[in-house]
């Protein structure tokens, strides 16, 4: 067993847990924070999308204890102060889910997407969700509403903003 | 569910800290880096190291500069970094073909050169781009570095001259004038592993191929080289026919399987066809800079 802190959306927890426990079960079944989807276990659907520090990450492909120290960014620090983010907005707008299963990783990479390029074009929206599996949407209004998003105030969410840097608890 | 078996778990501090905790560890250690290969192996029990020694914090491996006349890029790099790295590409197009093909956006972040190489699955790109440019690779042990051609690197499925106790450090690439290469990959969908790929890095001395470097991957090819086809190259003018032959040679010494990614045919059908068109796309590149004209459009 090993000792671990983890911020989640601003929040340390301190945990020990074994070595071999994977992120996503780390998440889930030890905080709780049930809205990241583990999907196919294989890193290639995406549905478990999480950010480690500034950067997404398939959370099945990675160990908790590689987390320690370092702040994770899940769906349910997407809305910030009560907001909704604007990807969350577009994707209910433009009808960008049906079942809902991708959905929590769709937009843990959009919003990645959008702090690094506030204006994508379709073909850059389709490029950085490639590596993530739709099974209901087509993808068509998955690229919809993240264009939603970035036609309605993607800028206004400033870096920073979100996780540890509220409580400014663990550095990175 | 997939759960790998129990492990023990270090981080390391340093390059040093990492020998160290490799040496007390035993050969059944094994270095953590992006984990996108090592993670799924041990999920799947095809690996159960012992120790895992966590390389991630290690910043002074992940570095990327032009030196003189020199691409060092450290094992710690991401994918997402060479590929965003200008001077590289501009130097090797090949390394941008090919990262752009890797995996996807999410697993290019944390995917490292380092752990592709490392891994040496029969299908990685990397190794065949690297045996292509005839880059060096250096390796840190206990009592210093050795560099090994990266021709001489890998010994076989999965298997490295990397031993228990060292650790690859960086990875180096010679810059010489004259120079064009490329990357071309088939494979079934995007983000997915090379149904087969090749890549070419060509040299000229006017119309005369000077020096070449030819790499496969995914159909069989020794040490992820096509040497005799390389062999036929030198010396000889950079045409078309060439290149074709060149294509066929490479076809001809490769020894690839049928597979879920396809038959063995097809593997080899691709062999000669991509070799042949990664010749005429770093042909294309080294022209322009070769008679000192502009770039054509689309010639990237
Ligand atoms: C969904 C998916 C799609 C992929 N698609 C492709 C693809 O199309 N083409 C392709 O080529 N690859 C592909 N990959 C593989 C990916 O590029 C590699 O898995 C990954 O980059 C390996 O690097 P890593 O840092 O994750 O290595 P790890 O998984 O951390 O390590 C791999 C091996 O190398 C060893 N190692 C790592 N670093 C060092 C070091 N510095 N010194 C000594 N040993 C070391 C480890 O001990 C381990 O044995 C894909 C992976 C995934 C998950
Ligand atoms: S559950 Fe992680 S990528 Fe599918
Ligand atoms: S909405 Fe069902 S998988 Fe995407």
């Amino acid at each position: 067993m090993r000792q671990i802190t983890v911020t989640v959306n601003g929040e340390a927890h301190a945990r020990e847990v074994e070595p071999r426990l994977l992120l996503i079960h780390f998440l889930r079944d030890e905080l709780g924070l049930t809205g990241s989807h583990w999907g196919c276990d294989t890193s290639n659907c995406g549905a478990c999308v999480v950010w480690l520090d500034e950067v997404p990450v398939k959370s099945c492909t990675v160990l908790a204890v590689m987390a320690d120290g370092h702040r994770v960014r899940t769906v349910e620090g997407l809305a910030v102060g009560g907001r909704l983010d604007p990807v969350q907005v577009g994707f209910s707008e433009c009808h960008g889910l049906q079942c809902g299963f991708c959905t929590p990783g769709m937009m843990m990479t959009a919003r990645w997407l959008l702090d690094r390029s506030p204006d994508p074009s379709p073909a850059e929206i389709r490029e950085a969700l490639s590596g993530q599996v739709c099974r209901c949407t087509g993808y068509e209004n998955i690229v919809r509403s993240v264009r939603w998003a970035a036609e309605h105030g993607a800028g206004g969410h400033e870096p920073g903003e979100h996780s540890g840097a509220a409580t400014g608890s663990v550095p990175a | 569910m997939q759960v790998p078996a129990q492990v023990e778990y270090e981080q390391a501090a340093s390059v040093e800290h990492a020998l160290d905790l490799l040496a007390r560890s035993g050969p059944e250690a094994r270095i953590l880096a992006g984990g996108h290969s090592l993670i799924p192996m041990m999920k799947l029990r095809l690996a159960q190291p012992e120790t895992l020694i966590d390389i991630n914090g290690l910043s002074e491996l992940a570095f990327l500069e032009v030196t003189g006349d020199e691409l060092r890029i450290g094992a710690l790099t991401r994918h997402a970094g060479l590929l965003a790295a200008a001077g590289a590409g501009e130097h090797f197009p090949i390394l941008h073909d090919a990262e752009r093909v890797i995996a996807d956006p999410v697993v290019r972040e944390w995917g490292t050169i380092g752990g592709s190489l490392c891994q040496a699955d029969p299908s990685e790109d990397l190794s065949a781009v690297f045996a292509a440019l005839r880059a060096t690779m250096v390796i840190r042990h206990p009592a210093g570095i050795r560099t090994v051609p990266a021709r001489e690197f890998f010994t076989g499925p999965y298997e490295t001259v990397v031993a228990p106790g060292e650790i690859l450090t960086e990875i180096r690439v010679a810059i010489r004038p004259g120079g064009g290469s490329s990357y071309q990959k088939v494979g079934r969908r995007v983000g997915d592993w090379p149904v087969g790929a090749a890549g070419a890095a060509l040299w000229l001395d006017g119309d005369v191929i000077s020096g070449t470097g030819i790499g496969l991957t995914a159909v069989g090819a020794r040490h992820f080289v096509a040497a005799e086809a390389e062999e036929f190259l030198r010396g000889r003018p950079a045409t078309e026919e060439n290149f074709g032959r060149a294509g066929q040679i490479a076809a001809e010494n490769c020894q690839p399987v049928s597979d879920q990614r396809g038959p063995a045919e097809y593997k080899r059908h691709l062999a000669s066809e991509l070799t042949t068109r990664a010749l005429r796309a770093a042909l294309r590149r080294a022209a322009p800079r070769r008679a000192g004209g502009q770039r054509r459009p689309g010639d990237g």
